[in-house]
């Protein structure tokens, strides 16, 4: 019986930004291997490149150097329409900014993201979906613009959108960076929920312990490569 | 969903979605305004000539239906016509420029006025003076005139006698051999208008004139009226073509700008988009769809400026120009918004959709 196949397999992994004449190597040599299923803690000082993995693992960036496999695809061979439909289709996004559309209210920027994956209202995932904003206590915020909620509740916001297709990778930047300890909980329970429930792979950046301890295994980042401590 | 998104877009900066919709609006004004007076003068032009009440019109040889300076018809051809078969009456007239595209009209009063059923007097009555002049109620509007005012032409004053209503040959009319006198065509006539005892006789009578003045230009009215078009008007069409040209080119200008500008600050909210997984055709597809709502509105709001041109107009210089609302014409006026506006979305529309999803979420 063969292994069964990882989700994510980065090997050798680097990234350089260019602006101007100024080179920063954000990332200098990452090896990772994610199995189906996973749920990682992603931990390391501020600097050490864990929102650049997650761009390059979102297929959001583009490497500078090595090989990243996701889903049996690598990425440096995908058109742009295929790495389209990998964000799409695959991968959902919390950014550490969260990112929501400033002119849409929280309800409009979740269905948005349902509409771009061509899943608007299909009734099964109403009721859960429903629970979930419920959960997350955003519920009676939704006709309210980014502007008017506050951090923790955009990030929340940010968390449902990510999560609303059921993608098969949750890529989650710092979730839980804006929140109390209570709200933080509910974060972390729900991620853990949806990994035992229903096999989402989930990689969690965290600078906190308590938060890292719900997965399943801590990586640790520092200086664009990941270290064993 | 991608419409809610270019609503509010459009809400959210909505100085600049009603700037770009009225600048759009004044471009399709500018078509519609100059289309409506050159077919409201002409139709103006035809309607005064048939007003004259004639079934028949004379020119001297040569001339062109635009256009009257000289008189070199000789009143003895008058005469001769008067004697014809089937003419009832038959007048002359003489046109005199006097500045601008302005011209003064002398007439025979008396049989002029039996010939067209004679001018309704709004005030003030027919000529007593020589220096006595009627004008109709648009010229009167225009160059604030009543009964008894002083008015100056041809370095002269003269009285104003009567304002009559609009659409009998002309608006200022002075008495014909005043006008002969005064433009050193004693004895001439510019035109010559014939009324026939019966208009089924038009046929035998023109053929009975073109016979006895074979040199002369001979209409029917309708002929006459037919010929007054924008096509036989050098250069209109013309200057319609280069107002449109420039119409498209200032949509295009407006627009470029205006999603130019809102691309670049939209740079994270599409970077946004592309991560969710929108694709090219997406994003372009939302910024075509603000494009084609600024021009429609913008086309919308420049006919609605049509009607308050037209209104200017009317309200100002009845005397010289007359506009008038041309429906045919809006759904042309509405392309060629939508063609410089669509134009001008091309490459801020190119260049969004190309935008690197994350460099525009790192912009800040
Ligand atoms: N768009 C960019 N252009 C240039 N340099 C960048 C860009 N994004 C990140 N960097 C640099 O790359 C390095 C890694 O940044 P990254 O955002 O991945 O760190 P991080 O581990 O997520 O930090 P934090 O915990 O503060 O979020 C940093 O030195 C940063 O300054
Ligand atoms: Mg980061």
């Amino acid at each position: 019986m063969s292994e069964p196949q990882p989700l994510i397999q980065v090997r050798n992994l680097a990234k350089i930004y260019r602006m101007g004449d100024v080179e920063v190597s954000a990332l200098r040599g990452v090896d990772l291997t994610v199995q189906r299923g996973e749920f990682i803690a992603i931990v390391g000082p501020s600097g050490s490149g864990k929102s650049t993995l997650f761009y390059i693992l979102g297929g959001l960036a583009s490497a500078s150097s090595g090989s990243v496999i996701i889903d049996g695809k690598e990425l440096a061979h995908l058109s742009d329409t295929e790495r389209t439909r990998i964000r799409r289709d695959l991968v959902g996004f919390v950014f550490q900014k969260y990112n929501l559309l400033p002119t849409l209210s929280a309800r409009d920027n979740i269905e948005m993201a349902q509409y771009i994956a061509g899943q608007t209202h299909k009734p099964e995932t109403a009721a859960w979906f429903r629970q979930t904003l419920e959960l997350l206590g955003v519920g009676h915020r939704l006709n309210h613009k980014p502007r008017s909620l506050s951090g923790g509740e955009q990030q929340r916001v940010a968390i449902a959108r990510a999560i609303v297709n059921h993608p098969a990778l949750v890529l989650a930047d710092e979730p839980t960076g804006n929140l109390d300890t209570e709200n933080s909980e509910v974060v972390l329970k729900l991620l853990r929920d949806l990994n035992e429930r229903t096999g989402q792979t989930i990689l969690m950046i965290t600078h906190n312990p308590e938060a890292a301890a719900y997965a399943h295994r801590i990586v640790h980042m520092r200086d664009g490569r990941i270290i064993h401590p | 969903m991608i419409n809610k998104l270019v609503f509010q877009n459009l809400k959210h900066r909505w100085v600049r979605t009603v700037l770009s919709a009225t600048a759009v609006g004044v471009q399709v004004t500018m078509i519609l305004t100059l289309v409506g007076l050159s077919f409201g003068t002409l139709e103006d032009m035809s309607q005064r000539s048939k007003g004259a009440g004639a079934d028949i019109l004379i020119r001297p040889p040569g001339s062109s239906i635009i256009g009257l300076s000289t008189a070199p018809i000789p009143e003895k051809v008058l005469s001769f016509v008067r004697n014809l078969p089937h003419v009832a009456v038959a007048t002359g007239t003489v046109v005199h420029p006097i500045g601008g595209a302005n011209s003064i009209t002398g007439i025979d009063l008396d049989s002029f006025s039996r010939m067209s059923g004679g001018f309704k007097y709004i005030r003030g009555g027919p000529f007593r003076n020589p220096d006595d002049v009627i004008v109709d109620e648009y010229w009167a509007r225009q160059y604030h005139l009543d009964v008894g005012d002083e008015y100056t032409f041809l370095n002269r004053k003269w009285h104003v006698c009567g304002i009559v209503q609009p659409g009998k040959l002309a608006r200022l009319f002075i008495p014909l051999h005043i006008l002969q006198d005064l433009s050193a065509n004693t004895g001439k006539l510019t035109m010559i208008y014939v009324k026939l005892d019966d208009p089924a006789n038009l046929k035998e009578a023109m053929k009975a004139i073109r016979a006895a003045l074979p040199d002369y230009q001979i209409y029917s009215i309708a002929e006459y009226v037919s010929l007054i078009s924008v096509d036989n008007i050098p250069g209109l069409k013309a200057f319609i073509y280069v107002v449109i040209g420039i119409s498209i080119v200032v949509g295009f200008l407006v627009v470029f700008l205006s999603m130019y500008t809102a691309v670049l600050e939209r740079t994270r909210e599409i970077g946004i988009l592309k991560a969710l997984g929108a694709t090219p055709g997406m994003v372009l597809g939302m910024l075509v769809r603000e494009t084609v709502i600024l021009a429609l509105v913008g086309t919308a709001a420049g006919i609605l400026f049509t009607y308050g041109t037209r209104w200017a107009i009317m309200r100002y210089v009845p005397g010289s120009l007359t506009q008038v609302i041309v429906p045919d014409w809006w759904p042309i006026a509405a392309l060629v918004s939508l063609v410089g506006s669509l134009l001008g979305a091309l490459y801020p529309g190119w260049k969004a959709a190309r935008q690197d999803a994350i460099e525009a979420l790192a912009y800040e």
